[in-house]
């Protein structure tokens, strides 16, 4: 209570909107943009009263969620397929569709681990033998780790030893308490991570491109609120927040809040 | 059905079997010790063993994961002198399913001990038999009826075992996946079809379980 009067004085303040019209925007996240997200909806509420309620996850779960209905106002998809899956059945909200934000994939190992790691090439070893991803079918870190291991030719080599996990925070979690001895997951999560440290970080050119869809979602009771939140995820200051996390933020893609 | 399907509904039978022999010789130990004999801390052992009934079954897969994993001593022992690894493999599945199921049998197989006179056992060590004797000869086939029933129960927990599986074993198609964790792989894939053979399938099974161990602990009853 003493919060949102707190943020009602600071939205007059800012300009932002008058507090009678807070309400709650329902955000379904990937999961690689937790603490990058929450750093950003604890700064966006203090200035606009609206109250951001986060649902964190892989991809591929929120989506299905929305196509069954799921009372989203955004989503913010860690891969375009997903967006364009969700856009194709018209439930994303036209025009309101951005890609700001891109990442890396690196190689993690624990942070004791004797392994020797700094190529593709020693991800074979045969002492490896659990070899931590987010799910490769359905998770957009998978997606891409697995584009990534074909295209260097051994996720033949691997894959019968891949643990797929239900998201990249998991595949990250596994490789943490030692029970998987090497992951791939986004750089973002690597950096995160005081248990793991990074074997090699997958050049730009030999991994895939990795972007993040933002949009508002067509069933949304909120399009104006939801936009101001969308506008916000691209202006400098949340944009400082996610090059600070490791994303990669392409120069020009700021908009106006 | 596809190959696929068969596959984990296999496996899934497969482990969930296992798991019951698994719990057979401790659950009947304990469901013995609670059912005849009185000793300090009984009150603790009886809330540890129903504990895995009421606990998220996510948080149970937590423990067991810091028990078991690569980090723990046990998962050490197992890892360094076993060259076996519990965490993400069948074994992980098998741990889930006896941890989570145990509860159940233990708490029928307790019911059933109690339920034989313990005048007929008396008997029997009057005669001259040992306690050994008195249990695999007296004690043992009287309660075959709610032990089966029991384990019935518990196989069928075992069955549908999801959040300490996912915890401890991954879901690894092919290799540690159960039907319930293909279930859910398949929801988030769209294969909405397969997800609902696989429903099914798990359906009649739990079914015939329950409805068998029904049956047993109704007829003892009549």
């Amino acid at each position: 209570m003493r919060r949102s009067r707190f943020g009602f004085t600071l939205a007059v303040l800012a300009g932002l909107g008058p507090a009678a019209m807070a309400v709650e925007l329902n955000v379904s996240a990937a999961a690689s943009l937790t603490d990058a997200l929450q750093e950003i909806v604890r700064a966006y509420q203090t200035v606009s009263g609206d109250h951001i309620v986060l649902n964190l996850g892989g991809s591929s779960l929120l989506a299905r969620q929305i196509e069954e209905g799921a009372p989203a106002d955004l989503f913010l998809s860690a891969d375009e397929a997903k967006m364009d899956a969700l856009a194709k059945k018209g439930l994303v909200l036209a025009g309101t569709r951005k890609s700001v934000l891109g990442n890396t994939l690196v190689v993690v190992v624990p942070l004791d681990s004797q392994l020797r790691i700094s190529g593709p090439k020693d991800l074979a070893a045969g002492s490896i033998r659990a070899f931590a991803l987010a799910e490769p079918q359905t998770v957009p870190a998978g997606i891409y780790a697995k584009e990534y291991l074909e295209k260097v030719g051994i996720w033949r080599r691997v894959f019968d030893r891949v643990v797929p996990t239900e998201n990249v925070r998991a595949a990250l979690a596994a490789v943490e308490s030692g029970n998987a001895e090497v992951g791939l997951v986004y750089k973002t999560d690597a950096q995160i991570s005081k248990r793991v440290r990074m074997a090699y970080e997958v050049p730009a050119g030999h991994g895939p491109k990795i972007s993040y869809p933002f949009a508002v979602l067509a069933q949304t009771r909120h399009p104006a609120e939801a936009r101001r939140f969308l506008g916000f995820l691209a202006s400098p200051p949340a944009l400082d927040v996610f090059r600070r996390y490791g994303f990669l933020v392409p120069a020009g893609s700021a908009a106006k809040p | 059905m596809s190959g696929e399907e068969t596959q984990i509904l296999g496996f899934t039978l497969g482990m969930a079997a296992l798991a019951m022999v698994a719990i057979l010789p401790p659950g009947l130990a304990l469901a013995w010790l609670l059912a005849r004999r009185t000793f300090p801390g009984k009150a603790l052992i009886e809330t540890l063993v129903a504990l895995p009934l009421v606990m998220p079954p996510v948080a149970t897969g937590l423990v067991l994961l810091h028990l078991f994993g690569r980090r723990s001593a046990i998962g050490r022992f197992v890892h360094d002198r076993l060259d076996l690894n519990i965490i993400f493999t069948w074994r992980g599945v098998l741990l889930a399913m006896a941890v989570m199921s145990l509860p159940l049998f233990v708490r029928s197989a307790r019911v059933a001990f109690e339920e034989i006179p313990v005048r007929l056992e008396q008997i029997a060590r009057t005669l001259g038999a040992s306690p050994a004797r008195v249990f695999a000869t007296i004690t043992l086939p009287l309660a075959t009826r709610g032990l089966t029933a029991g384990l019935l129960l518990a196989f069928a927990r075992a069955l549908g075992e999801f959040g300490a599986t996912i915890v401890v074993a991954g879901n690894i198609p092919g290799r540690t996946q159960t039907s319930a964790l293909a279930i859910y792989q398949l929801i988030q894939l769209g294969r909405d079809d397969a997800a609902m053979r696989l429903c099914l399938a798990s359906a009649v099974l739990a079914f015939v379980a329950l409805f068998l161990s029904e049956r047993l602990l109704r007829r003892r009853i009549s």
